[in-house]
């Protein structure tokens, strides 16, 4: 028995735009709209949306038999929110059927689990409670930034929770091993790993339109088949590329959505089905442990991160950006916040890339940028004036630590207020409840006693007593108060004004 | 080869690019290379070319003795060769001003009678095509056109004409029509036709309405610096200095400077500019620069000789060169090999071969001063560009564009 475990990809990135040095310290809106609409509506429209609707047509006519994963970053998630909703409800329609699972990554396609664990795991976890927003699921398995993996992210993802993680299946890690299997982490050996079949995923990403390929054209029938040659005990073909493949990289004309729907019939012939990551690592047991000391990747030729960390300004606007992720994550501003997502975007330093700068290959192709030397101006002008902004919410003569305690002080103030400020409430609640009691059976006793007699008693009588009921108690709290800088007394008078009442 | 500057004794890129090729072609081997001038000093470097000058040449028979010629001009010819260049003299030409041996002064440089000089230097070419013995006839730049014409009228052997820069360049958009007139005869008379640039050959195509398949763009390249000019003495100063060096003329776009120059200051007060050369336009660029209010940090050193300009490179920490129009441009190669990342126009013909440079419309002057601004501010940009850049240069030989030459005289002579 054998399955085929599909991935498919959907990101993109906010794309900048043209700031020039003159405008760090007094333009704080960064991003390129014009051009974002645009692209994401072009490909969504060739590509996203047919290629949904694609994957929704197999499931219904396989009955469920088709599985696959996809996952999303959280900036696609928000362009798509922004610029086209009508995707993200194909999304949960595909969630619905069940057979469609999200995976976890990182929020803004960051390159943080190289430098930052804190940034990486807060990521991951905002990543996660948008899907859980939008389309109900908690993911399972873990896809880095690109396929990013290496030993030391291991354990990190194991204490995060996932059970797996998806990463390409290098040739220079592999050396003879197959991606065909499910293998563990050689740091954190409960960790499953997937591994992308480099030569099954290219074949339908990068040569299914080729004709000069020997194999061209490429038809279900003759994928299959390969893959249903693969030796027997290899079980799992894992074949992980972008959503883009369908209708953009490959046109539309090539024929590219036949052969993908055709894809259930010719497996379910030949006994191959189709699963989720999740099924793989839980049906599946890891036959070896394999050990990745450098980070590796699904990008270039190199299959490591010197498409983003490759030369000098890539490592210089990297190092940069992240000097400041302490600070930022101490803000509170939520522009701030969100502009430091969009910034990390892994894209940006793809842009800067000079590999292969003469035959313009996909570096030059993706970038918006005529050469890397524009990108990298472009960008620390941008980083130039977020780190002004970051700093005006806090100096940067006060370090990190120091900074940290006195807002945990602060925090923590705030939290000790809210909570004297209920009890002070239900007091006052309690005394005008008791109060009105009070006032109404007075009223009775008074109407009683008005048949008998006109004689009338002070309702307003229990005032005082009230007052001699909270006093004391706000006097006790005081103490509690002793750390508590100036400002924060004099915006807590809400205990001394309880008497009101 | 017909040329009309030669190192070291130059006024522009032209004698560069001249010396550069020919030195190329040299190694690749089995090249006869004579190389004619208007005005030998005697100081050339002359182990790979036979070189010719143009005031040595007899138009008119004189009686003179061998000891004479030897003493007269033995420092720059040979006097054999004067004899037979002698026995050569095609017409009467004493009706001109020769001297004592029969010879047309020249200047060797830009005089105001320049036409009248071209026209002497193409009679004298008629003697040298009927003496020395050749296979094809290789004219640099619109000034030793017409001798190349002449001499190819003479002995019947393929002209091939290389546009080191066209008359459209020099005059953004406004030709002399003279000049014009010389180029367009030059170009309709070449068997092919070379140009330093695909920007050139554009121009050749569709301003002379040339055929395109007689028109090949051999791009120029650098010889590489001697260690006595890579080791001039250093003066570094505080401040960051942008270095513009050149012509302060029209063509090289020395207002854009400025007006970038000004922006960057606004926010970059650290940064000194320095606009190093003479033309006829630097008295407007002091006032502009006196206008923007940055006199203070806009400097005029005036035109710098020898290794001035290696001094100046390297006290430098970025070079611009905001060229209107650019057949060229060989000055940022310079600037590269002195380890000096470049800003480029993009109207610039080196910005065809080059990438680890900035490039940037010469109109856009933000973009100008952004890329200052991002060189001076980061350091890793500048870095980045500094080494790429000279392990980039570096590559670009000329005996790679000798040898191009080369291919397209055996295209021409049908030995291909």
């Amino acid at each position: 028995m054998k399955a085929i475990c599909f991935y498919f990809q959907i990101h993109q990135p906010f794309r900048l735009k043209r700031y020039r040095f003159f405008d760090i310290g007094n333009d704080h809106y960064y991003y390129d709209d014009f051009a974002n609409d645009d692209i994401i509506t072009r490909i969504a429209e060739r590509s996203y949306i047919p290629a949904a609707q694609s994957l929704l047509k197999m499931i219904e006519e396989s009955k469920g038999a088709f599985k696959c994963a996809i996952s999303i970053t959280g900036t696609a998630l928000e362009q798509f929110e922004q610029y086209v909703p009508e995707f993200i409800d194909l999304l949960k329609k595909l969630s619905d059927t069940g057979c469609v699972e999200f995976l976890a990554e990182t929020y803004a396609h960051s390159l943080a689990s190289l430098a930052d664990p804190d940034e990486f795991a807060n990521q991951v976890k905002v990543h996660d409670e948008k899907i859980k927003e939008l389309f109900g699921q908690s993911p399972k398995v873990l896809r880095n930034t690109e396929l990013i993996y290496c030993d030391d992210l291991a354990p990190q993802i194991l204490e995060m929770g996932y059970k797996g993680v998806i990463t390409e299946g290098a040739k220079h890690i592999l050396g003879w091993k197959s991606p065909n299997y499910v293998y563990s982490a050689a740091s954190a050996p409960k960790l499953k790993i997937l591994l992308k079949n480099d030569k099954f995923s290219d074949d339908i990403s990068d040569r299914f339109s080729n004709t000069s390929w020997d194999e061209y054209p490429l038809t279900a029938d003759k994928y299959i088949n390969w893959i249903a040659s693969t030796p027997a005990e290899e079980q799992i073909i894992n074949l992980f590329m972008n959503l883009e493949v369908f209708g953009d990289f490959q046109p539309r004309e090539t024929g590219i959505f036949q052969f993908l729907e055709a894809l259930p019939r010719f497996a379910a012939e030949k006994g191959i089905e189709f699963w989720t990551p999740t099924t793989a690592v839980s049906k599946l047991k890891a036959v070896d442990i394999l050990p990745v000391l450098h980070p590796i990747s699904w990008a270039d030729e190199a299959r490591d991160t010197s498409a983003w960390l490759g030369n000098k300004l890539q490592n210089e606007a990297f190092n940069k950006l992240y000097s400041v992720s302490e600070r930022v994550r101490l803000c509170e501003d939520r522009r701030l916040k969100q502009d430091w997502y969009y910034l990390q975007a892994a894209d940006h330093f793809f842009y800067m890339s000079t590999k292969n700068m003469h035959d313009g290959s996909v570096h030059s192709q993706f970038s918006p940028y005529d050469t890397p030397f524009e990108a990298f101006t472009n960008y620390m002008n941008v980083l130039a004036d977020f780190i002004v902004r970051v700093e005006e919410q806090y100096p940067m003569s006060i370090d990190n630590e120091e900074l940290s305690s006195l807002l945990t002080t602060i925090r923590n103030q705030e939290r000790e207020i809210e909570t004297l400020n209920k009890e002070a409430e239900s007091m006052r609640k309690n005394i005008e409840h008791f109060n009105e009691e009070h006032l109404l059976r007075e009223q009775q006793e008074a109407e009683k006693k008005a048949e008998k007699k006109a004689e009338k008693k002070p309702a307003r009588k229990c005032a005082p007593k009230a007052k001699k009921e909270s006093a004391p108690k706000a006097e006790k709290k005081a103490p509690a108060k002793k750390s508590a800088k100036k400002e924060v007394k004099a915006e807590a008078p809400a205990p001394e004004a309880t008497p009101e009442a | 080869m017909f040329g009309w500057e030669f190192p070291p004794h130059i006024l522009g890129g032209l004698g560069t690019a001249s010396y550069g090729l020919t030195k190329g072609m040299w190694e690749c081997g089995d090249m006869d290379i004579t190389f004619v001038i208007p005005k030998p000093f005697g100081d050339e470097e002359r182990h790979f070319a036979n070189i010719i000058g143009m005031s040595q040449v007899p138009v008119c028979w004189r009686d003179v003795s061998r000891e004479y010629v030897q003493d007269r001009i033995g420092n720059v010819m040979d006097p054999d060769l004067y004899f037979r260049l002698r026995d050569h003299i095609y017409a009467d030409f004493n009706y001109m001003r020769t001297n004592d041996l029969g010879c047309i002064e020249f200047s060797g440089r830009y005089p105001e009678n320049l036409v009248e000089e071209i026209n002497n230097y193409s009679i004298c070419a008629g003697v040298i095509a009927r003496t020395v013995d050749f296979d094809i006839i290789h004219s640099h730049d619109w000034l030793t056109y017409p001798a190349g014409i002449h001499a190819k009228q003479v002995s019947g052997k393929p002209l091939v004409i290389h546009v080191h820069a066209t008359e459209f360049d020099r005059s953004r958009g406004k030709p002399n029509p003279t000049v014009y007139g010389i180029e367009k005869d030059g170009m309709n008379n070449a068997d092919h036709i070379m140009c330093v640039s695909n920007l050139t050959r554009d121009t050749v195509i569709h301003n002379y309405g040339i055929d395109p398949s007689k028109v090949t763009t051999v791009h120029n390249a650098v010889t590489p610096l001697t260690p006595e000019q890579l080791n001039v003495p250093e003066h570094k100063s505080k401040d960051k200095v942008v270095t513009f060096l050149g012509r302060i003329t029209m063509q090289k776009g020395p207002e854009y400077f400025v007006e970038a120059a000004a922006k960057v200051l606004k926010n970059n007060p650290n940064v000194r500019f320095v606009m190093a050369g003479s033309g006829d336009m630097m008295d407007k660029m002091i006032l502009l620069a006196a206008e923007r209010g940055i006199s203070d940090r806009f400097h005029f050193p005036g035109f710098q000789k020898g290794n001035q300009v290696y001094e100046m490179l390297k006290a430098s920490d970025v070079y611009i060169m905001p060229s209107v129009s650019e057949p060229f441009g060989i000055s940022p190669l310079e600037a590269m090999q002195m380890g000096v990342p470049s800003i480029i126009s993009k109207q610039s013909g080196c910005a065809e071969i080059l990438t680890n440079v900035i490039k940037t419309d010469y109109w856009d002057i933000d973009a100008m001063a952004d890329a200052i601004n991002s060189i001076v501010t980061y350091p890793a940009m500048y870095n980045q560009l500094r080494e790429d850049g000279l392990a980039e240069v570096n590559q670009i030989t000329w005996d790679k564009a000798g040898r191009k030459v080369i291919d397209i005289y055996n295209k021409v002579l049908g030995r291909s």
